[in-house]
């Protein structure tokens, strides 16, 4: 981790996409970086929170990404450097402060990274793709193929975002964050062991978005777009057009190409786009001008196609378009795949068989709370104090979501960050039920406080268990604002107080026969009851 | 390769090795890791992909050069990426999952000789377990053993000055044996 700060421009060190976007942000003298954890994202995080120190950054682990966010764009907006990262989902979150943050524009060169899941190998809730986010926001999206990519783009954007004051996203994936290859090293431009100041030098006519002048500031910025689009021409490396066919792709599915190709033994013109906003029109209709057909390669949602296809009616209205035809909307792609339908796109026979899947019968091996995990006592006493047949139990985003696998088969619903508390109160509106829902302690901080409020405001009787395991624990034991590594006077049980809840009991669950009793008496209350079961990780613990 | 194992027995730590290794020898080098919620106690998988030229960082299927498998189950998981000149190299050990019917080593070691001849299966838990007190170095064993029996073709010494580089001071003495006893 140290070697991140290693000052040897021109040596190149292995790297995860991840580190090497964290070199990236240090090459570029980033001030100041925020972050919810969140996998593929999540070890941006962990390893500003070892450097930050050292590196002359700010760093924090924020409550939420909205929060996270925002306190980025205050960064912004006193002229510092900005990183802020997350995962899919908490683009969701953070979505309400990143609209009008994209309007007024950074001040301090800004860059938001959001890590995407194709296959969700680290996320339940949605195959999000969160490409999404350039025709509703308007905001520069770069996709890096590899960890080399990951710190060239993170520098490219903060260039941008320099030269153009908008926040720039990198979309990265999963194949992406979690690839290794050997980076070249720039030169690191922090001011070791000093945190720089800002200045917040008011200017109302840039940061404040109140009506009229709302929509004066949306209509700079897509002026602005369209200047970024000249740039983003300028940069784009123009493929060969003496071909009949052609391939158009970005990210991680351009490294299954090339791939593809080379397995195939074929000679195709590649458009790889580094921006996939705002696309570089002029190149793309370029490309496709003398084409007769052409292979999109994206993964998930066919937004490139669209995009090519739209082109294709002004450029080449004759043009065959194949994307996912050949190429499936649901998981990740892989070389086999991609291989596969380029061999049926270029009439190239394949002389490689694959298997379809697996299809020796290999007992499934789900995960499961660790041995010694303090969830097996809330597992334990639930089983003991109710019929689980006749309660419903709410899940959540964390370690616990693993209640949904045998042997414990506790969840009957499982959605975002919080919800599992507002879910519960409607389902106990609507029914009136029996019902149980957990929540985390982060995951608490993070979004279920509005919820538990709303439960008590509305009055329904769910049996909230908000297990306290004093860390972040799936995404790798990050702290949370009531950790006891963060020292702040912030206790769950004085929130949960404060929210009007009545019945509240913090308990060490391996107190199994205070923990059956509560459940039992909790369940009867015609109010919120909230059980706080605190018994740290045992990971923690050894830390 | 791909190395395919349960979490907690240190695949991450032989990528970092043999990726460092591989590169220290002029390769090119991606790899592919998964984190997060595959680590409690679920098949972990982990790609290697190392050569003159080299784009995608997993491996196609049934292209794999080395199946490395630190336990017998989740080694015949990874035989999606296994043809018939894929070499398999298989610690002797399995990982019980529980309430469901588990193979057993017969059953395992058959299906995968459908798939390739070369299936070498080696007590490595075990030898590391008798000869060093410590079965958490099985991985490095039979990393070693695959490099002294050029199933990976890097140079030994390359793969010991990698372990050196990437282990940390306290356990280097622990894997640095561990590597010399799969020598001979």
């Amino acid at each position: 981790m140290e070697e991140l700060l290693l000052q040897k421009p021109g040596e190149k060190i292995i790297l995860l996409g991840n580190e090497a976007i964290v070199r990236g942000a240090l090459e570029e003298g980033v001030n100041f970086v925020s972050t919810y954890p969140g996998t593929p994202a999540s070890e941006i995080g962990n390893t500003f929170f070892k450097i930050a120190p050292k590196a002359g950054v700010y760093f924090e682990f924020s409550t939420n990404e909205k929060v996270a966010l925002e306190a980025g764009i205050g960064a912004s907006f006193s002229g510092l450097k900005t990183l802020v990262a997350m995962k899919n989902f908490g683009l969701n979150v953070a979505l309400d402060a990143l609209f009008p943050f994209v309007y007024t524009g950074s001040k301090g060169p800004t860059v938001i990274i959001v890590a995407d899941d194709p296959s969700c190998h680290s996320s339940a809730q949605s195959e999000e793709n969160s490409r999404f986010i350039v025709e509703a926001a308007h905001i520069p999206v770069l996709e890096p193929a590899d960890p080399q990519e990951c710190k060239d783009f993170v520098k490219l954007g903060f260039q941008i975002s320099e030269r153009f004051n908008i926040p720039v996203i990198i979309r990265t994936t999963t194949r992406v964050a979690h690839q290794k290859m050997p980076v070249i090293l720039g030169e690191i431009k922090t001011s070791k062991d000093k945190t720089q100041k800002g200045e917040f030098v008011k200017d109302v006519k840039r940061f404040v978005t109140l009506p009229p002048r709302v929509l004066e500031m949306k209509k700079e910025l897509l002026d602005k777009i369209e200047k970024i689009r000249e740039f983003s021409e300028s940069l784009l490396k123009s493929a060969p057009t003496n071909q009949k066919i052609g391939i158009i792709t970005s990210g991680i599915s351009y490294l299954y190409v090339m791939e593809a190709l080379g397995e195939l033994n074929i000679d195709l013109p590649v458009l790889k786009l580094d921006f996939f906003y705002p696309l570089a029109e002029k190149k793309i209709k370029n490309f496709i001008k003398k084409l007769k057909r052409i292979l999109v390669v994206e993964e998930l949602e066919p937004y490139l196609e669209k995009e090519v296809a739209r082109l294709a009616k002004e450029a080449n209205c004759n043009l065959e378009i194949i994307g996912k035809e050949l190429l499936p909307a649901t998981g990740e792609l892989r070389p086999e795949i991609v291989t596969q339908a380029l061999a049926k796109f270029a009439n190239k026979k394949l002389n490689i068989q694959y298997h379809p899947k697996l299809n020796i019968p290999v007992p499934k091996r789900s995960p499961q709370l660790c041995p010694g995990c303090p969830y097996w006592f809330v597992v334990s006493a639930i089983k003991k104090a109710v019929d689980v047949n006749k309660v419903i139990f709410g899940g959540e985003i964390g370690c616990y979501m693993l209640f949904g696998n045998s042997p414990v088969n506790l969840q009957d619903y499982l959605s975002c960050m919080g919800s599992s508390v507002g879910i519960a109160h409607g389902i106990k509106k609507a029914t009136g039920q029996k019902l149980i829902t957990f929540v985390g302690d982060s995951s608490f901080f993070h979004a279920g406080i509005p919820a538990l409020i709303n439960a008590v405001n509305n009055r329904s009787n769910p049996l909230v268990i908000i297990l306290d395991n004093q860390t972040t624990a799936m995404t790798g034991h990050q702290p949370h604002p009531g950790a006891p590594v963060t020292p702040n006077g912030i206790k769950i049980e004085n929130i949960v107080q404060a929210c009007g809840v009545k019945n509240l009991k913090v308990i060490d669950p391996i107190n199994q026969e205070e923990f059956v009793k509560t459940i039992k008496e909790f369940l009867e209350k015609p109010e919120v009851s909230v059980i706080i079961s605190r018994r740290p990780c045992k990971f923690v613990v050894k830390k | 390769m791909v190395i395919s194992g349960v979490g907690g027995q240190g695949l991450i730590t032989l990528l970092q090795i043999i990726a460092q290794a591989a590169a220290d020898e002029g390769y090119e080098v991606r790899t592919s890791e998964l984190h997060g919620l595959s680590q409690r106690g679920g098949s972990v998988e982990v790609h290697i992909r190392f050569g003159k030229k080299i784009y995608s960082p997993i491996v196609s299927s049934a292209q794999a050069n080395l199946i490395l498998g630190l336990e017998m189950q989740e080694a015949l998981k990874a035989s999606y990426y296994a043809g018939s000149k894929t070499d398999f190299l298989i610690n002797q050990f399995i990982q019980i999952i529980p309430l469901v019917k588990n193979l057993n080593e017969k059953e395992i070691s058959d299906s995968l000789k459908k798939i390739s001849k070369n299936i070498n299966i080696i007590p490595a838990d075990k030898i590391c377990q008798e000869k060093l007190g410590n079965s958490v170095v099985a991985g490095i064993y039979l990393i070693s053993w695959a490099t002294f029996r050029k199933l990976i073709p890097i140079r030994p010494v390359a793969i010991l000055n990698a372990i050196k580089k990437i282990i940390p001071e306290k356990y280097l003495e622990l894997n640095v044996k561990a590597f010399e006893l799969a020598r001979d």
